[in-house]
């Protein structure tokens, strides 16, 4: 590259893209279909049901302890396509890059995304690129769609699920917002909170060995836990009951919420999901999920009742039960 | 962890909630100052396995919530002057003033941004020298000492760009006008452990010879409200008047000296409002004249913005422990926390926030 920057021209469609494309987008992610350079991508039909997905991801700070915004945009997609129990085979990604971006940054976002689509098994397989001059968007914005495929016997819904079936989560809850969160307002603990950021299919597949039978699934991001399992009550007009005590927090993670504030349960994760399953087979699938490196904390943490109706009530440590609600809005740090 | 689940931990709480129901023989309405204590006590649920004869009213000690509506319209002035870089704490961005918040502001175009400290804005300040800086200083004697220093810093820095948009509220002083009303049902008090370590213990000394009531100084985690209401109603039991520290790991009878000299040598006493009560005399901080050039009301003009708070909202009698959130007409209904009326929903630490997010089922 003849720039150390990104330069408006390199948005232009003439001899730059070309040079950006050929000199730091390829050499990441060539594949069969992608290396053709076409407007679309020709893949081979994998028969039956797909899932497909999108997501943008504008994360500030870009970079941050555990991860940064190229993972984040390939795990955020494989996430949302394999928590219907699909498995994602391909991923476009769409890039807005702000001119005078560093290309040393746009590159370790690349390798990053190299990284996690590797480790994914899936993918980039068409894309595109857009330069915005200076402030039409804050350094660069990523856009990925991804297809999955469906197995034929899984059918998954929050509308299906019943009174009696376990709610599990798969660890910690909070890494990931608190990891933005204090790297974004420059705060630093003794012990460094790293975002949690991972594809969770390999986890799925693990699950979908045990059982076909699992009711619903969701990876709890923005509003964290509370808001999935709210969803999951609305969607299902179920109440559904969880004890404070069992929803594993790590200790430094419960440090900062308390500096600032801020409820775990309210706060993103990026490689967490929780999973409703029948009684009958909750105890195998913890089981199957400790046996994975992201499902060994794996827990259950309450179930779904036929008490209030649409409600999610949390069980405190003096046995009280309360309405856990979603967040409102953006979550602030707290003056005392 | 170890403090947390120290301070959390269900059996130490069902013994202390033991030794309560053996004590108590009469009822007892005892009102929490702090609304960090309102906040905790709601979210664990302490206030449902409470003995019947104790009733727990919630008081006025939410900085964020009893900010008159007037200074965030002022806060919203300013923080839209072109140039300004506005800086507050977080959870003062959401409070609606009479027509919008910060939030809205920033929207706008406003340079808003949530700081922790004023130091924090004094740093924003030296690195942008061509820019008006003005740090948001509210609460109540926990935060003083630091936005004082603020003041003090930019003095010694020689910064010209720096100034604080000052709202600062007293306990005793409020603690005090529940008590000379005439409605007051409260007969013993959790002081703020947090306002103690700054203050000490002999404002509330004379507040309770004077009234004849028990204070005890408390932390804010449940178990030590839950022992703060332990130690207030073996007081009551015993007709004692006298103020006790249960927050003895953090909370000295003198307080913290450094830190009153500070606010001293910064600020002077004045009257102040208080949102959903009214002006209380003696219980706010304003900038004394030595250092008003450091006054962002001053500096920027905003000194003459006022305005009326909505009639619908009862909040000021839940400030003063005269009603609880529930009994308001508007409670969940006109009024959430999503769009809040009045003071007490606006922050997560007022009475109506709390009771809204951690409904009992």
């Amino acid at each position: 590259m003849n720039h150390d920057t990104v330069q408006l021209a390199h948005g232009s469609g003439g001899k730059l893209s070309a040079e950006l494309v050929e000199k730091l987008f390829l050499p990441r992610f060539a594949n069969r279909a992608l290396n053709r350079l076409e407007d679309q991508a020709v893949l081979d039909n994998p028969g039956g049901r797909l899932a497909f997905s999108t997501d943008t991801f504008v994360v500030d700070p870009l970079f941050f302890p555990g991860g940064n915004i190229g993972d984040l945009a390939i795990n955020g997609t494989v996430n949302d396509i394999c928590m219907c129990g699909a498995q994602p085979i391909a991923l476009s990604a769409g890039f807005i890059l702000e001119e005078g971006l560093p290309f040393d940054i746009l590159h370790r976002i690349l390798l990053a995304m190299e990284k996690a689509a590797a480790e994914a098994g899936v993918k980039i397989v068409t894309g595109d690129t857009k330069v915005v001059p200076r402030g039409g968007c804050d350094k660069i914005f990523i856009n990925t769609s991804g297809i999955g495929v469906l197995p034929e016997d899984v059918a998954m819904s929050a509308t299906g699920i019943l009174p009696g079936d376990r709610i599990i989560l798969s660890g910690t809850v909070a890494d990931h917002g608190m990891a933005v969160m204090t790297c974004r307002e420059g705060l630093s603990f003794q012990s460094e909170i790293e975002s949690d950021t991972a594809p969770l299919n390999g986890l799925v597949e693990q699950m979908l060995k045990v059982s076909r039978k699992i009711r619903a699934m969701r990876d709890p991001t923005r509003g964290g836990l509370a808001t999935t399992l709210n969803e999951f009550a609305a969607s299902s007009g179920r109440g559904i009951v969880i004890q404070q005590s069992l929803v594993p927090v790590r200790g430094s993670v419960q440090g900062a919420c308390e500096i600032l504030g801020i409820d775990p349960f309210n706060v993103a994760n990026e490689g967490k999901l929780v999973a409703v399953v029948p009684p009958e087979i909750a105890g195998e699938m913890v089981d199957a999920m400790k046996k994975h490196p992201l499902g060994k904390d794996a827990v259950i943490i309450g179930e779904v009742t036929a008490d209030h109706p649409g409600v999610v009530a949390l069980k405190t440590g003096l046995g009280v039960k309360q309405v856990l609600d979603m967040p409102v809005g953006e979550q602030l740090p707290r003056i005392c | 962890m170890k403090y947390l689940s120290e301070y959390r931990d269900p059996e130490t709480a069902g013994k202390m909630l033991f030794e309560l129901r053996r004590i108590v023989t009469k009822p007892w309405t005892i009102m929490e100052v702090c609304g960090g204590q309102t906040h905790a006590i709601v979210r664990s649920g302490l206030d449902q396995v409470l003995p019947g004869e104790i009733s727990l009213v919630h008081g006025p000690g939410c900085p964020v919530c009893v900010t008159p509506l007037e200074t965030i319209d002022r806060a919203i002035a300013i923080a839209l002057h072109p140039g300004v870089i506005f800086c507050s704490f977080g959870d003062m961005l959401r409070v609606p003033g009479s027509r919008a918040d910060l939030l809205t502001a920033r929207s706008q175009g406003a340079d808003v941004r949530i700081v922790y400290s004023a130091l924090e804005a004094i740093k924003i300040a030296g690195e942008n020298p061509d820019r008006q800086v003005v740090f948001f200083a509210i609460g109540f004697e926990t935060t003083a000492p630091g936005n004082a220093m603020g003041i003090l810093q930019a003095e010694k820095l020689g910064l010209n760009n720096f100034s604080e948009l000052v709202c600062h509220v007293l306990v005793p002083p409020a603690i005090t006008a529940l008590l000379q009303s005439p409605d007051n049902l409260v007969q013993g008090y959790l002081a703020a452990g947090h306002v103690c370590t700054v203050q000490g213990l002999s404002e509330y000394e004379e507040i309770a010879e004077k009234f004849g009531v028990p204070i005890v100084a408390t932390g804010l985690e449940p178990n030590d409200i839950l022992e703060g209401v332990l130690m207030l109603v073996k007081l009551l039991e015993a007709g004692r008047v006298e103020v006790q520290n249960q927050y003895t790991r953090l909370v000295r009878h003198e307080g913290n000296v450094h830190a009153r000299k500070a606010v001293a040598e910064v600020f002077t006493v004045c009257n102040q409002k208080w949102r959903g009560i009214g002006e209380i005399p003696g219980s706010g901080l304003m900038i004394r004249e030595k250092f008003s050039r450091y006054d962002a009301a001053r500096k920027f003009g905003v000194g003459d913005i006022n305005v009326r708070e909505p009639e619908e909202c009862i909040s000021g009698l839940v400030l003063q422990g005269l009603r609880k959130p529930a009994e308001c007409a508007a409670f969940g209904v006109n009024c959430t926390p999503e769009k809040p009326l009045g003071a007490t929903m606006v922050s997560s630490e007022g009475a109506c926030s709390a009771y809204y997010k951690y409904k009992a089922i």
